[in-house]
């Protein structure tokens, strides 16, 4: 997983079936210094997550594992929204 | 899932047979704003997008989670036509 802002969202309404009623979201990838790094990036939000939140996200096949049984077709999942971290 | 600006088509006769009547387009990576980031990619296209449209696309193993796209050998599927982008923070 990886900690990332919410820095938007995205609105799209011809779209795979699965897909319906599912909030997309554009995140920027940060650092633990809450700088950008990386590409920005759209995920589906399975946490109620909104604009300005950090989150953390999850990449690949089981980006759709919030969904089980169902089986969207997405790549990235917001699965955690992150209180505070603390590097020590 | 990426965001992107569908450019053109692919036709290819001789491909994979889980391949044939799929739709094959050419798509230019976009950050939210429209900048042309990375290279073009070929994305089979389950939503009836056409050139000039933004959409959304699914890349790896959750691509053959698209419709009709199962046991299909893609990496790269567009799953939604993009409406409004909206970048506030």
């Amino acid at each position: 997983m990886q900690i990332a802002r919410v820095v938007g969202d995205v609105v799209a309404t011809i779209k795979a079936a699965e897909l319906e009623g599912h909030k997309l979201l554009v995140l920027q990838p940060v650092m633990p210094d809450r700088s950008a790094v990386g590409r920005m990036l759209v995920a589906v939000d399975s946490t109620g997550a909104g604009v300005g939140e950090h989150v953390f996200f999850v990449r690949g096949k089981e980006a759709s594992f919030p969904f089980l049984p169902a089986a969207p077709p997405v790549d990235a999942c917001v699965v955690g929204i992150v209180d505070h971290w603390d590097l020590g | 899932m990426l965001l992107a600006k569908v450019v053109g088509t692919v036709v290819a006769t001789r491909k994979d047979e889980r391949l044939v009547s799929t739709k094959l387009l050419v798509a230019r990576p976009i950050d939210p704003t429209g900048k042309p980031e990375g290279n073009y990619l070929v994305a089979v296209d389950t939503v009836d997008a056409g050139v000039g449209e933004t959409v959304l696309i699914v890349s790896g193993s959750s691509a053959r989670m698209a419709s009709g796209l199962k046991d299909t050998p893609v990496d790269a599927a567009i799953i939604g036509v993009v409406d409004q982008i909206d970048v506030k923070d």
